[in-house]
């Protein structure tokens, strides 16, 4: 086998032993690798039903196929495990030396088991496996803990995932960090933190072998050429923050925890302002020759010196969404956040909650009590200091930051049946996951998208806001074009995160970013690394089978149609001001939105998956388990 | 009469702009593949480094004149082409002791793990031009020599420093 090693390493931290699983070709041609051999690997592995807390729920790791080769923007893993917040699949993706690293030392993927007494590090070193004492490690951040591990191992090619206090104290909104990137979303740290793991570190030195060594070599080297132009400049220049802009004009900018679209100071938190202001240098992640994370400094006031990447949906989350103009006190949340390890969309959102809920007088002064403050102190939207106090409340879970530390769904929840409210109405998440920073009232496509997403409130995975933004669709009205654009938008995206690319790449195999501009180059890119003989459909029906898998996942863990749902407030309240104001989605277009996404599936109107459909698919051990 | 090389400016080397690096490794990639045939930066003989964050560059053979590493062979095994300044190993001398590792300050050498001899940048003496400049998508890297650096960095103070 070419590109991969055909190695599943298992570690079991309950009882300290390893395992090695060996997976014939065909399995890899179903599940490629990314967040579908991950979700994969845990539907494996777990034990249906369990608590995602519990030692049943496995960590499933699965590198990309073209990790450690020089495929631009290949060097990314796809990591799953039933999540603590929604109690569905959790899927996420990173990048970077960590995943090259495990491919090097001749992994495919890693499943851990169990949970360990105490806290550990676990060492993948080439082939040999090793527990070590993680109690030193205790406290630091995430940046940290990898400086630590490197200087303990004496080399500064040891490169680690981690968790951060937030993980270690619990937080459901906790992540995984590897090389100063997330896989974010859904909760992993805080499943780390449940077996006691501070870090996963991995030396690998060996080659990793392709069939064509030199076509891909040649197709690697144009793509890298085409990645310098016109169809990258977007992230190279301003990244992703440069959205803000565009989403403020268009009406669509959560501000003040969605209760708008506009943010009157959006110029002051924008990438433009940020690129002039406080950007230091634009760095890559490896095997990336765009390079788009904008690394952002405060160089003056009580911030001074916080310094973190700034993208666009931390940025929304932890500014406009907060009502806060001020970018050094961004910066600073959002340094709270990555160097805590702790979510910052969700972050974002759970204190713009909290905000919301103190403005209407259910949460007082008195609630806000903490070391720092004594006293309590007022949250207001757009007082920076108070939002920078709740992120380290969050992450230490002091005070209110418990009730925080679980995220919107949980904390209104708690708060509904202690004082008898009515705080769900704009706690913004789908499933339990914090949503994304495009406002899906005047978003139809797009709404539907997210309520069907397998992991909850997430634009990457469904992808259905580019359409009705580009006006494909009439972003504005419901026809029954949509349940096939949002089928097949969120298959697209189930590509790239299964194989996996970074979607900033799309445009740049042809100039178009559709099927018919990347699969051809894609199936290219395959067969040059693994032999095989991938062609178009071959390369269409990764993303299917991505998606069904994640989804397949869900039913086993009891999902039913009334899953799929949207926040009451995008239902109820319209906005007031801009282009967008006056749009809800009823209910009765989310239900037929639904009806048409069942359909353009396959699936029954009920949203499960037929039999045969899986076994089409070359899922037959699905259908047994889960097909109708 | 031929002037030696050596004899206008230090040799030629590989030398990164650290301003402009962003740490993607794909220069590992095609010395790796360039030299050995495989992906596998643990086999490059351009090495990027990073010290914080937003603080990082490559670094190869910076052709030293009097080159320590030659020096330090305890095997004769190192010898320093007089006209580019390349470093070239015997792989019939050296036995992999790793004295000149320790002589290189910009730790421009390693042992290649497979044969355990050194291996040093030779500037793709056998390419067209060196492969990490021709791979580098931002044009980090160039091929100079410590007159020309200096002269890049007396443009930079003239255009930045003084015009402001």
């Amino acid at each position: 086998m070419y590109g991969y090693s055909g190695k599943i390493l298992h570690i079991d931290l309950t009882e300290r032993k390893t395992w090695v699983e060996e997976k014939p070709e065909e399995w890899y041609k179903l599940y490629i690798g990314g967040v579908s051999m991950a979700t994969r690997l845990c539907w494996e592995n777990i034990e249906p039903g369990c608590d995602a807390l519990s030692p049943e729920n496995p960590i499933a790791l699965a590198n990309g196929i073209f990790a450690g080769t020089p495929v631009p923007v290949g060097g990314k893993y796809g990591l799953a495990s039933k999540s603590p917040l929604t109690g569905f699949i959790g899927d996420s993706l990173s990048g970077s030396w960590f995943t090259i690293a495990l491919k090097r030392a001749g992994w495919d993927g890693l499943v851990i088991h169990g949970a360990s007494e105490e806290w550990v590090n676990v060492f993948v070193d080439d082939k040999r496996v090793q527990f070590r004492d993680a109690s030193a490690l205790l406290g630091l951040g995430t940046f940290a803990t990898e400086e630590a591990i490197r200087e303990q191992l004496g080399d500064d090619q040891v490169r680690s995932a981690t968790i951060g206090p937030a993980g270690e104290n619990g937080v459901t909104i906790a992540n995984v960090t590897n090389d100063g990137r997330q896989a974010g979303r859904t909760g992993h740290g805080a499943v780390w933190g449940s077996k006691k793991l501070k870090a996963l570190s991995v030396r690998g030195t060996q080659g990793v072998t392709v069939a064509d060594p030199e076509t891909l070599m040649a197709l690697s080297f144009e793509i890298t050429e085409a990645s310098q132009g016109p169809h990258t400049s977007k992230y190279r220049m301003l990244g992703t923050a440069t959205n803000v802009l565009n989403m403020n004009k268009l009406g669509l900018l959560p501000t003040r925890n969605y209760q708008e679209g506009v943010f009157e100071d959006a110029e002051l938190v924008s990438g433009e302002y940020l690129d002039e202001h406080h950007k230091v240098k634009v760095i890559a992640c490896a095997q990336c020759p765009i390079a788009c994370e904008q690394m952002s400094i405060v160089r003056d006031g009580e911030y001074k010196g916080s310094m973190t990447g700034i993208e666009y949906e931390c940025l929304y989350a932890n500014g406009p969404n907060l009502g806060i103009n001020d970018m050094r006190a961004i910066i600073k949340l959002i340094e709270t956040c990555d160097q805590g390890g702790q979510d910052a969309m969700s972050n974002g959102v759970t204190i713009s909650w909290a905000m919301e809920t103190f403005e209407r007088g259910i949460f007082t002064k008195e609630d806000f009590k903490c070391a720092k403050y004594p006293e309590g102190f007022e949250p207001n939207f757009g007082n920076g200091e108070a939002a920078v106090t709740l992120a380290e409340m969050i992450r230490d879970r002091e005070g209110i930051g418990e009730l925080l530390s679980h995220g919107t769904r949980y904390a209104s929840q708690q708060t509904d049946k202690e004082r008898g409210t009515e705080t769900y109405q704009w706690a913004m998440n789908i499933k339990g996951l914090e949503n994304p920073g495009y406002d899906a009232r005047a978003l139809k496509t797009f709404s539907v998208g997210l309520a069907v997403g397998t992991r909850g409130g997430c634009h990457n995975r469904t992808a259905a806001y580019d359409p009705d933004i580009k006006g494909v669709t009439n972003r504005f009205t419901v026809d029954e074009t949509r349940g096939k654009v949002a089928a097949s938008t969120e298959e697209y995206a189930a590509v790239y995160d299964t194989l996996p690319l970074c979607k900033f790449i799309r445009r740049c195999f042809t100039g178009k970013a559709d099927r018919a501009g990347a699969w051809p180059m894609i199936a290219k890119l395959i067969n040059a690394t693994t032999g095989w003989d991938f062609d178009y459909d071959d390369v269409d029906l990764i993303g299917v089978r991505a998606h069904t898998i994640k989804k397949a996942f869900n039913i086993r863990e009891g999902w039913t149609r009334a899953d799929d749902h949207l926040p009451y407030r995008w239902h109820h309240d319209p906005m007031t001001k801009g282009p967008s104001a006056g749009y809800v989605v009823t209910e009765e277009e989310l239900e037929y939105l639904k009806d048409l996404y069942y359909e353009a599936k396959g699936w029954t109107k009920e949203g499960l998956i037929p039999k045969e459909k899986l076994i089409e698919l070359g899922m037959a051990d699905v259908a047994e388990e889960i097909g109708v | 009469m031929t002037v030696s090389a050596a004899a206008i400016a230090k040799f030629q080397y590989i030398d990164c702009d650290p301003e402009k690096c962003v740490g993607c490794q794909l220069c590992e990639y095609a010395c790796s593949y360039t030299k050995t045939g495989e992906y596998n930066t643990y086999r490059s003989r351009i090495r990027t480094v990073r010290a914080e964050e937003v603080l990082m560059t490559a670094i190869a053979c910076r052709t030293c004149e009097n080159a320590p590493c030659v020096t330090a062979c305890t095997r004769d095994a190192l010898t320093q082409d007089p006209v580019t300044g390349i470093i070239r190993v015997d792989a019939a001398r050296c036995d992999g002791c790793a004295w000149c590792i320790e002589a290189c300050d910009f730790g421009a050498i390693s042992i290649n793990p497979a044969t355990k001899l050194a291996e040093i940048c030779d500037q793709c003496e056998d390419e067209d031009e060196p492969q990490c400049i021709k791979w580098c998508p931002k044009d980090a890297l160039v091929l100079t020599t410590p007159d020309r650096r200096a002269q890049r960095s007396r443009h930079k103070l003239l255009t930045e420093e003084v015009a402001g």
